[in-house]
């Protein structure tokens, strides 16, 4: 091996990932004292949280009555009831003063003639337990991540907060079971770099491109995911992939729900509004899985839209071109630019579109990472934290609701850096780092970096992304996910044959979609053989030849540990109680909407 | 744009050809590359792209060269829809974003180069260092005296809340900042288009009570007067932004406080 030279630091914290989460926590940590670093591959206001859309929730009740119980009973019902419920109440009780500090922090939100902040309905956000649409997402028009994206980022600058900027997270450094810190490669001079940290805080964000067709952005690669398999800890729930009903057909870009949220609907070539049969309450507004699952029953009825009738139509023309421009001006851009549509007057042809990851880096609700033993399945990892959409804490269980993810990575974002706060000091000394502490990172940089085979990675990566986007979609079935882990198996497989042209070490963006890929396809295989394994159907995980919830013998995380390609499974159970004794338990009921 | 004389070791040679062997409906895409590692000159690489198996925008032309035909091209991107500001680069002659600038649009070959007046790190990725700390300089966060509401939201009627449209929509791509003349010459001095419109931003927000302090720091013969109102900055900008307005404004408001 090449002998890298290697640049040593010493932090109290380090986070990986400058997405709101990471923002939020990086900011929080300062605030407690510590000495902290930020390490992000992108510039934080290119993160991908920046593209989020429609809202953030919380029961702000501006422009209905509003209700944090209200949230969490929605939560609960929307996770298909393998969130835990302590997480979700501290969520939805967290919500309303999160949204109030963002609005102090400076975030551009939408008015209300009153002057308070705006806010949207949005799927499976109802009033009184589940009876009507309640406007609960705070919007600032259709770019709400921008808005809390580069405002989290301005407050970071304010508290001074030091950012690696371009710095690649290639791996943890492990001793003895706990987390020591984390090697990174500086993308813009080539150099290596070694944290040392009491903490470090994973908020690297989803793996969207495990699939060939999602909304999410190039860089939504499972990092954190790939350096947690790689530390020998389980990932969570990761059979749980969202699909967006609304994904732009062809191109995947989204439109947000609240365009269904200010009253757009989706119709089938026959033109009706057939949510009114599947989910007579809450029509166009029920959770995302039930309606991206009957428009595929729809499509596959032969009543699909356009020239091979494989798509659905939105329609917001009936919305007016004053109420477009002002509240969804974003979509609007984007609807002209990614699908030639003037939304004003035609409908926008859509698909449902991998969207998000409920599944991730299993925590407690303080944002500690677990590693689940039979004895106690709540066991941490010392000085390992997740937050984001690369956690699973679990608020969103089965299937999340609109506006809680923006939610989720504030409020955590904050948790954890209040966690840190309580259970350790600033300026701790360190112990020295142990000798090959950072082989695993450094061997893994220079075996990808001389990689010689006779595949390239956007080969592997397309063999994958095809794969899952076949095998582990909308409905699965025995044999499609048998199928699929099979594949994938020998998808994997071809790894060793990988080779990358470029061998330089600044901005070698070849070695760093191979560093990428490593991570996505440990994703992927953690996701196709825990959806295998699920014989049940529950939120996102849709299994035909088990079409019913099964609560006595699902309703359970699934833990997967994936070593050098092979996923093996387990169990832990789902907090089936709550936080305080202000909200009782909710106990599973017949999900409708 | 304005020409002038390169020191030698910058410029720009011919570079390789890339050929689409048998396909039908061909674009050639020039595309400035530049090695760190290795001592050679820039060089202008030429890729043939058979459009039939393309995606419509430049940035789909870039990938299906990163993947298929050169995987040592290096670029930024992330969001492919225009709102996260990476792809940022200068595409047949303007600033624009690769994912939002249709190839169609583009007549003969297309020239691809990074953004231009700054230094490039590699390939199309500029070094963006300075924009990021004149940014850092304005103080672009929220500053107040009066502590908030304790449970509840700073008041802004729609109307106040109207004046900050068109300017926090900013992606801080930086077309417009390295598409100024005044900026090309002045850059160490003069804030720059896109600063400014962030400064803007702030000064214009109704709930920010530092607007005095704001226009004091402003008030400079470099960092903000060195704009001529050339608009190149408001023709550049991808996402329709008005940066030329948004200084006029400030200079609007150093005026109304004098008077
Ligand atoms: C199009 C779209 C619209 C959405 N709209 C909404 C909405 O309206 N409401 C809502 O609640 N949710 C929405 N979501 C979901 C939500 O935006 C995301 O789940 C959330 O923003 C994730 O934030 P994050 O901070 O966890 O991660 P991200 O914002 O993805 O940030 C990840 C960070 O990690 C860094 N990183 C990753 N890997 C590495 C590495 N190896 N080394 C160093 N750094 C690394 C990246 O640089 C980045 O800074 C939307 C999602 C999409 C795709
Ligand atoms: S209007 Fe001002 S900022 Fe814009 S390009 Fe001209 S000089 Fe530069
Ligand atoms: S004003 Fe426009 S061109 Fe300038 S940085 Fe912002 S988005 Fe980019
Ligand atoms: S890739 Fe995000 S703006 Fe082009």
């Amino acid at each position: 091996m090449a002998a890298y030279k290697i640049i040593d630091h010493t932090y109290d914290v380090v986070v990986v990932g400058a997405g709101g989460a990471g923002l939020r926590a990086t900011m929080g940590m300062g605030q407690a004292g510590f000495k902290t670093a930020c390490i992000t591959k992108v510039f934080p206001t290119r993160s991908h949280t920046v593209a989020a859309q429609g809202g953030i929730g919380a029961s702000l009740g501006n422009m209905a009555e509003d209700n944090w119980k209200w949230h969490m009973y929605d939560t609960v019902k929307g996770s298909d009831w393998l969130g835990d419920q302590d997480a979700i109440e501290y969520m939805c009780r967290e919500a309303v003063p999160a949204v109030h500090e963002l609005e102090h922090f400076g975030v551009p939100f939408s008015r209300t003639p009153e002057g308070k902040i705006y806010q949207r309905p949005f799927g499976g956000h109802m009033s009184n337990f589940g009876e009507k649409p309640v406007q609960r997402a705070c919007a600032a028009a259709d770019r709400t991540g921008h808005a809390i994206l580069h405002t989290l980022y301005s407050q970071c600058l304010k508290h001074q907060c030091e950012f690696f900027i371009e710095y690649f997270a290639i791996d943890l450094i492990m001793e003895n079971g706990a987390c020591r810190g984390v090697v990174a490669w500086n993308l813009d001079d080539g150099t290596l770099h070694r944290f040392r940290a009491h903490k470090v805080v994973l908020a690297s964000g989803g793996y969207g491109r495990a699939f060939f067709s999602c909304t999410s952005a190039h860089t939504c690669t499972g990092d954190g995911h790939g350096l947690v398999a790689r530390a020998g800890l389980p990932l969570q729930d990761m059979e749980f992939v969202q699909f967006h009903p609304t994904g732009i057909y062809g191109s995947g870009c989204l439109i947000t729900e609240g365009a269904r949220g200010e009253g757009g609907y989706v119709t089938n070539s026959a033109g009706e509004r057939f949510m009114e049969r599947y989910a007579p309450t809450a029509k166009d507004l029920a959770s995302r899985d039930v309606v991206s699952r009957a428009m595929t029953m729809e499509i596959r009825e032969g009543r699909g839209v356009g020239k091979e009738n494989d798509h659905i139509y939105l329609h917001l023309e009936h919305l007016g071109a004053e109420t477009l421009e002002l509240r969804l001006p974003g979509i609007s851009e984007t609807a002209k630019i990614f699908a030639g549509v003037d939304v004003t007057k035609e409908p926008i042809p859509v698909l449902p579109t991998v969207h998000y990851n409920m599944g991730g880096i299993p925590t407690n609700v303080y944002g500690e990472v677990l590693r689940p033993t039979a004895e106690n399945p709540d066991a941490t990892v010392e000085g390992l934290m997740a937050i984001g959409e690369a956690a699973c804490v679990s608020v969103h269980g089965a299937n999340r609701l609109g506006t809680n993810s923006l939610l989720d990575i504030v409020v955590f974002g904050r948790a954890c850096a209040l966690r840190a706060a309580e259970t350790m000091k600033p300026g701790t000394a360190h112990k020295p780092l142990p000798k090959d502490g950072s082989d695993l990172a450094l061997s893994r940089f220079d075996r990808l970096r001389n990689a010689n085979g006779s595949m390239h990675t956007s080969e592997i990566r397309l063999a994958m992304q095809k794969t899952m986007q076949m095998d582990a979609a909308v409905f699965r079935t025995s044999k499609s996910l048998a199928e699929g882990c099979a594949k994938m198996d020998q998808v994997a497989s071809t790894l060793p044959q990988l080779k990358i042209n470029d061998r330089s070490t600044v901005w070698n963006s070849d070695l760093v979609e191979a560093l990428e890929l490593e991570n996505l396809m440990d994703c992927a295989l953690a996701t196709i053989v825990s959806a295998e394994a699920r014989h049940e159907s529950r939120g996102a995980h849709a299994h035909e030849d088990y079409p019913d919830r099964d609560d006595v013998n699902w309703q359970k995380h699934s833990l997967a540990w994936v070593e050098n390609g092979k996923v093996k499974l387990d169990y832990r159970p789902v907090h089936t109680y709550t936080l305080t004794d202000e909200v009782e338990y909710i106990k599973p009921q017949k999900r409708v909407y | 744009m304005v020409e002038f004389a390169l020191p030698p070791n910058s410029r720009v040679q011919p570079g390789k050809v890339y050929k689409a062997v048998g396909a039908k409906n061909v674009k050639v895409f020039k595309i400035y590359r530049y090695d760190p590692d290795s001592n050679a000159n820039p060089r202008l690489d030429s890729y043939e792209i058979d459009l039939d198996a393309c995606g419509p925008m430049v940035l789909d032309a870039l990938l299906k060269i990163k993947n298929e035909i050169d995987s040592t091209l290096t670029f930024r991107r992330s969001c492919r829809e225009g709102i996260c500001g990476s792809c940022a680069m200068n595409i047949d002659g303007t600033n624009t974003l690769a994912c939002l600038k249709p190839i169609e649009d583009i007549k003969g070959e297309a020239a691809i180069y990074p953004l231009p007046h700054m230094p490039v790190v590699k390939d199309l990725i500029p070094d963006l260092t300075l924009p990021y700390a004149q940014l850092a300089s304005i103080k672009p966060w929220m500053q107040t005296q009066t502590a908030p509401p304790p449970d509840g939201e700073r008041l802004q009627s729609p109307e106040e809340r109207e004046k900050l449209d068109g300017l926090w929509e900013c992606i801080l791509c930086f077309c417009c900042q390295t598409s100024c003349p005044s900026y090309w010459w002045n850059g160490d001095r003069y804030l720059g288009p896109s600063v400014l419109l962030q400064a803007a931003r702030w000064i214009l927000d109704s709930r920010d009570e530092m607007t005095g302090e704001r226009l004091d720091d402003l008030e400079d013969p470099f960092k903000l007067y060195r704009c001529h109102t050339i608009m190149n900055c408001t023709k550049t900008c991808p996402k329709g932004l008005n940066p030329a307005k948004a200084i006029g404004a400030i200079k609007e408001k150093i005026m109304e406080r004098r008077v």
